[in-house]
């Protein structure tokens, strides 16, 4: 796996905490200001950065994340300008945060996938998550990211069977991202009861960190998790907070996770 | 783990490109759907309906007019149009609704873009005593109100869909992430042959009872098979139907019509087995108007049911092989077949159907006296009255005002 994202990991458990994983649109509201969203979100404590970079068709997402993808794609937010621009900033301003683009999978067919993966190991990124590739339909995806050393991480849903569940796990790369809810981004006021167990089933057998996503946006919630996860992911919320009230929303938020997030 | 799948694959295309929550859903039905395939009880009972309930077999109309005007091949319509609820959208909902009853299912969600598969999902649900909702672009629940009620008097809710185009690819979004959060108790019927594996071999294989009864009908009316098929191409289930059992019969000229909007050149159109590429929407991988980013294009034609910018991937496999033509018809050209069917043969056609018919005149011609060619009449015209009556009606033919 990427030498950056264990870094990152490690570092969040040798502090004794669980690991925030920070998810906003890059391109939104446009392509500079995004980048000051994503610097925010590192100096709130967010230890990976997750860019999303828009699909027009986002059928995992809700309406939060949508709406934020309608926006940067008016802003001119494609994969490549996203690769080029905001990127390499981010980068520079936040040189120790491992990096990862979560798109949709046609977003990196269009542009070719060992293309793609070449173009996102030049500009330092670590992973990538395709919420619409499942582990059948990965293989090619994987052997061009694997060759350029990009970690493809899987994900892993409440509906997913137990076998089925250890197998991703155990064939990840990156982190294992635990989808919380069976539904789409967006948060949520409870989380199932039964998810401390889907994540205890996917840590025994992951070889890398184990995260839990979606619905996630305040720290009660990551407190509760922590025990049983190396990390959680936010994104809906912080993707509501830079919207509304700009980066240092968003840089308040995260702390607020962090302090969640504390072991 | 594995590499790609061998089932549910056509070629390049197909697969199963979701959310992971709702794989085990997928292979849930693609259990319970061989299971059902294995079942004849099931088989019998899809085909009690469709005889007693649904009108089948339609009927295959000689147009003896058309034929005429046209001065080309011995033109047939298979009369889909004359199914319950005016389209042959019921073929497949009926076997859906039966297969998630029989799943335990206890609810069911459908996306429409014409209103068509919307009414035929509400129709079988009423029929079968199953909650249905519909999401439905908001600007196809503008221009299709007469389905809008339809849907509503059977029990349905319709949901607009605002994201978007506000047409049927946003509705089919809408559809799956609704899915997703449900989908344990809730069964999706996809209208088209599309979507994630095993959908599009389900939906082919329910309206493939089209083309096996223009073989039985054109054997026992010609005593041979038809030397050509015409089908029009939205998602592209009423021309898989009607194509699918001509497949290995060389001698069978294959045709898709899609629509070419405001014009190829224009960037209004849905025509994305002439000029889509290869991409994945809706879960699988096919063929796609999108730019160079991979951003989906929005699709524009005059029928609601013809502007999506994928297509089935069995139908880009038969395009990209060879095997099916593919031709495509303007709004302009299906306005003006519409007149000329409704008039020459006294059938008010679905605008999606006067695709079909604006290129069938061509191909006629092109094939001559004593060819026989099959024009699937995929639905009737009523629902896009108001569409059509807006631009104005022609005078009237033979008669002095
Ligand atoms: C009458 C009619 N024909 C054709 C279509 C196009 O769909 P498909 O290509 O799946 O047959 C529709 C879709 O709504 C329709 O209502």
């Amino acid at each position: 796996m990427s030498t950056e994202l264990g870094k990152a990991f490690a570092r969040a458990k040798a502090r004794g905490e669980g690991a925030l994983v920070a998810y906003a649109m890059a391109g939104d509201p446009d392509l500079a200001r995004s980048v000051d969203v994503f610097v925010a979100m590192v100096e709130g404590g967010a230890d990976v950065l997750e860019l999303g970079v828009a699909f027009s068709d986002p059928i995992a997402d809700g309406p939060v994340i949508q709406a934020a993808a309608e926006r940067a794609l008016k802003a001119g937010a494609t994969l490549r300008r996203v690769l080029d621009e905001v990127v390499p900033e981010v980068r520079r301003r936040c040189p120790e945060t491992p990096l990862v683009i979560m798109t949709y999978v046609n977003v990196v067919m269009a542009m070719g996938e060992a293309r793609y993966a070449k173009l996102a190991r030049e500009r330092g990124i670590s992973g990538t998550i395709l919420p619409d590739l499942p582990p059948e339909e990965s293989a090619a995806l994987r052997a061009a990211f694997d060759a350029e050393g990009v970690d493809l991480i899987p994900l892993c849903a409440p509906t997913t069977p137990p076998a089925r569940a250890e197998g991703i796990a155990k064939d990840a790369r990156g982190f294992v991202y635990c989808v919380s809810v069976a539904g789409v981004t967006g948060m949520r006021a409870e989380l199932p009861a039964n998810l401390s167990e889907r994540l205890d089933l996917v840590r025994r057998a992951a070889s890398v960190p184990v995260v839990a996503g979606f619905g996630i946006s305040t720290g009660e919630q990551a407190k509760a998790l922590v025990a049983h996860a190396d990390g959680v992911v936010v994104g809906s919320a912080l993707v509501k907070a830079a919207h509304a009230d700009g980066p240092a929303a968003a840089k308040q938020l995260c702390a607020d996770i962090k302090r969640g997030l504390k072991r | 783990m594995t590499t790609d799948t061998a089932a549910g694959r056509f070629g390049r295309y197909g697969g199963r490109y979701v959310p992971e929550t709702l794989v085990p859903a997928l292979m849930e039905l693609e259990g319970a759907y061989a299971e059902a395939q294995r079942d004849a009880a099931f088989g019998a009972e899809v085909a009690r309906v469709l005889r007693e309930f649904v009108g089948r077999p339609t009927m295959l109309t000689p147009a003896h007019r058309l034929t005429e005007s046209w001065g080309g091949a011995q033109v047939w319509l298979k009369r889909e149009d004359l199914a319950h609820t005016g389209a042959h959208k019921i073929n497949n909902t009926v076997g859906q609704v039966l297969l998630a009853r029989r799943m335990g299912k206890k609810r069911i969600i459908a996306e429409t873009g014409a209103g068509q598969h919307g009414v035929a999902t509400a129709t079988a649900c009423a029929l079968f005593g199953l909650p249905c909702e519909v999401f439905m672009g908001a600007l196809d629940v503008e221009r299709q109100a007469l389905n809008v009620f339809r849907m509503r008097a059977l029990g349905a809710v319709v949901r607009p869909v605002e994201s978007g185009s506000r047409t049927l690819k946003d509705a089919m979004n809408e559809a799956m992430r609704i899915w997703v959060s449900q989908v344990e108790d809730t069964y999706y019927v996809i209208g088209s042959a599309a979507g994630p594996h095993p959908y599009p071999t389900i939906v082919r294989d329910f309206q493939a009872i089209i083309g096996k009864e223009i073989r039985e009908q054109t054997q026992a009316a010609i005593g041979r098979l038809p030397d050509a098929i015409i089908a029009c191409v939205g998602g592209g289930s009423n021309a898989i139907g009607a194509l699918h059992p001509f497949i290995p019969d060389a001698s069978v000229r294959l045709v898709g019509v899609e629509a070419a909007g405001h014009g190829l050149q224009s960037g209004q159109h849905g025509a994305s087995l002439t000029l889509g590429t290869e991409g994945v929407l809706h879960g699988s991988r096919s063929l796609v108007l999108q730019d160079e980013h991979g951003q989906i294009q929005e699709a524009h034609s005059i029928s609601a049911g013809l502007d999506y910018p994928g297509v089935g991937p069995e139908l880009a496999h038969l395009a990209k092989t060879g095997r099916m033509e593919v031709r495509t018809a303007t709004d302009d050209d299906a306005l003006s077949a519409f007149y000329e069917v409704a008039r020459t043969e006294g059938i008010l056609p679905a605008l999606e159907t006067s695709h079909a018919f604006a290129a069938a005149r061509g191909l006629a011609r092109d094939m001559g006296k004593g060819k026989h060619l099959v024009i699937n009449c995929s639905g009737r015209g009523d629902k896009d009255v108001a569409t059509i009556s807006a631009r104005g009606v022609p005078p009237a033919t033979g008669v002095k005002s």
